[in-house]
């Protein structure tokens, strides 16, 4: 298995231990990530602004994966939605694709698959072949999952899980050993989306699911998304402070959690760099 | 809001359909699954994709366009999959935004991202602290390259939307 990673804008920046634990795990399974230097943002930014401008950054990031013959994974979401979305438009329509591949130096010919990396460890490995390779069960683990929204929807450019009752990170983290608990509010949206627009309504959203948390007690919530983490975990304490409530829920990426069970020591997965310290949770690995 | 059946534009529902994302809207019969299941909505009832939809199809323009809650959707899908008339909100509202970006109206965070973009390359700097914090962790350096970023919104003309706006 072999694959062009694409960091986008957020993961290296503001999420190296995602990217850390990503690379660790991705090496121990045999799963082969190629750096494109020439990768850029993803258009997601822009898309608001002017969804052609959006079509031409995918499109060229699409063009420099298919020139070195190889899929494309996304460690963040909202990457992954909009790589994903654009290439199913351009793969599609031929016409939109010759407008856009006019503005680009090398042309896009729509040969390449786009995946966020929780789907290739999902559809590719598999959770039984994980299984197979953990060496340390995280068993006695509780952890809540966050799917997210741009992981799995829109449902139409993915259909690898259901939208309304996803299964995949849930079988994930089962694999490790740890138990995946439910919660209410489990597919609720983290609000990242608007945190530039209105702060107040995005950090309301965020609280709706960290309430749900806090009642079932759990170890830690799973991200798969460096923006998720960043409204979860990176804004824990001001939503604490606004609404005068205590969390101190700890927010892994699922990378994270896998390399625990792979036995990857910690100080390796970039725990360090977790925001809200999970002591409790490495304690008991 | 009152209506002014003065100032509606019968013509602009169809301007919103030529949008990518747009083609849909005729379809709403207003059952309001979307504003039933909107996470914003729960929070801020300013934003009421439901209404959004109404106010298009009676040709509020100005309102619409002008709007701050246009602006509010956090796209995440839960209408866009529930919508039993195939609307695509989600990508109607992005059809909006395009809109009203056209007509001189962005939002300020988005003038401030596309600059972010222009001039790193990307939405954060990297500075040679990232590099090094990178590097530390065994990381590989990033590069940008914001002069590639500038020659593709030139192409794009996106750039002309947000000069409009200052």
């Amino acid at each position: 298995m072999r694959y062009a990673l694409f960091l986008g804008c957020t993961v290296p920046v503001r999420g190296m231990n995602y990217e850390l634990s990503a690379r660790k795990v991705a090496d121990r399974l045999g799963i082969e990530l190629v750096d494109i230097s020439d990768f850029s943002c993803c258009g997601f930014p822009v898309k608001s602004v002017d969804i052609k401008t959006a079509l031409v950054l995918s499109a060229k990031n699409l063009a420099l994966a298919e020139k070195e013959g190889l899929d494309l994974v996304t460690l963040c979401s909202a990457c992954a939605s909009v790589l994903a979305e654009a290439n199913e438009a351009l793969k599609e329509d031929e016409e939109l694709r010759n407008i856009i591949n006019q503005e680009l130096d090398i042309p896009y010919n729509g040969t390449i698959e786009v995946y966020h990396f929780v789907r290739i460890l999902w559809e590719k490995v598999g959770p039984q072949a994980l299984k197979e390779q953990i060496t340390k069960p995280l068993s006695g683990i509780r952890v809540g999952a966050h799917y997210g929204c741009h992981y799995i929807k829109p449902s139409e450019v993915y259909g690898f899980d259901d939208p309304e009752n996803p299964v995949s990170l849930d079988a994930l983290i089962e694999a490790t050993g740890a138990e995946s608990v439910w919660y209410d509010r489990k597919l609720h949206c983290c609000g990242g989306g608007i945190l530039g627009i209105e702060e107040g309504i995005a950090l309301a959203m965020s609280k709706v699911k960290l309430d749900a948390l806090k009642k079932e007690g759990v170890d830690a919530l799973i991200s798969i998304c460096p923006f998720c983490t960043v409204m979860y975990e990176g804004n824990q304490r001001k939503i604490e402070k606004t609404f005068d409530t205590k969390y101190g829920i700890p927010v892994l990426y699922y990378t994270q959690l896998l390399g625990l069970a792979l036995g990857i020591p910690p100080e390796e997965l970039g725990f360090n760099l977790n925001r809200v310290k999970p002591k409790d949770l490495l304690a008991k690995v | 809001m009152p209506v002014n059946v003065k100032k509606l534009d019968p013509k602009f529902k169809f301007e919103v359909m030529e949008q990518p994302g747009g083609e849909n809207i005729t379809r709403c019969f207003a059952c309001g699954t979307c504003t039933a299941g909107c996470p914003v909505r729960e929070i801020d009832e300013r934003y009421n994709p439901r209404k959004i939809i109404h106010m298009v199809l009676l040709g509020m323009k100005e309102e619409v366009l002008k709007s701050d809650f246009i602006w509010l959707c956090s796209a995440c899908y839960t209408c866009h999959e529930r919508c039993p008339q195939d609307v695509k909100i989600t990508d109607l509202m992005t059809a909006l935004k395009n809109l009203a970006v056209k007509y001189g109206y962005i939002h300020p965070s988005f003038v401030a991202q596309v600059d972010a973009l222009k001039t790193h390359g990307g939405l954060y700097e990297i500075a040679d602290f990232d590099n090094k914090k990178r590097a530390k962790l065994g990381l590989p350096e990033i590069k940008r390259n914001p002069e590639e970023m500038t020659r593709i919104f030139e192409r794009t003309g996106i750039l002309e939307h947000i000069k409009e706006e200052k």
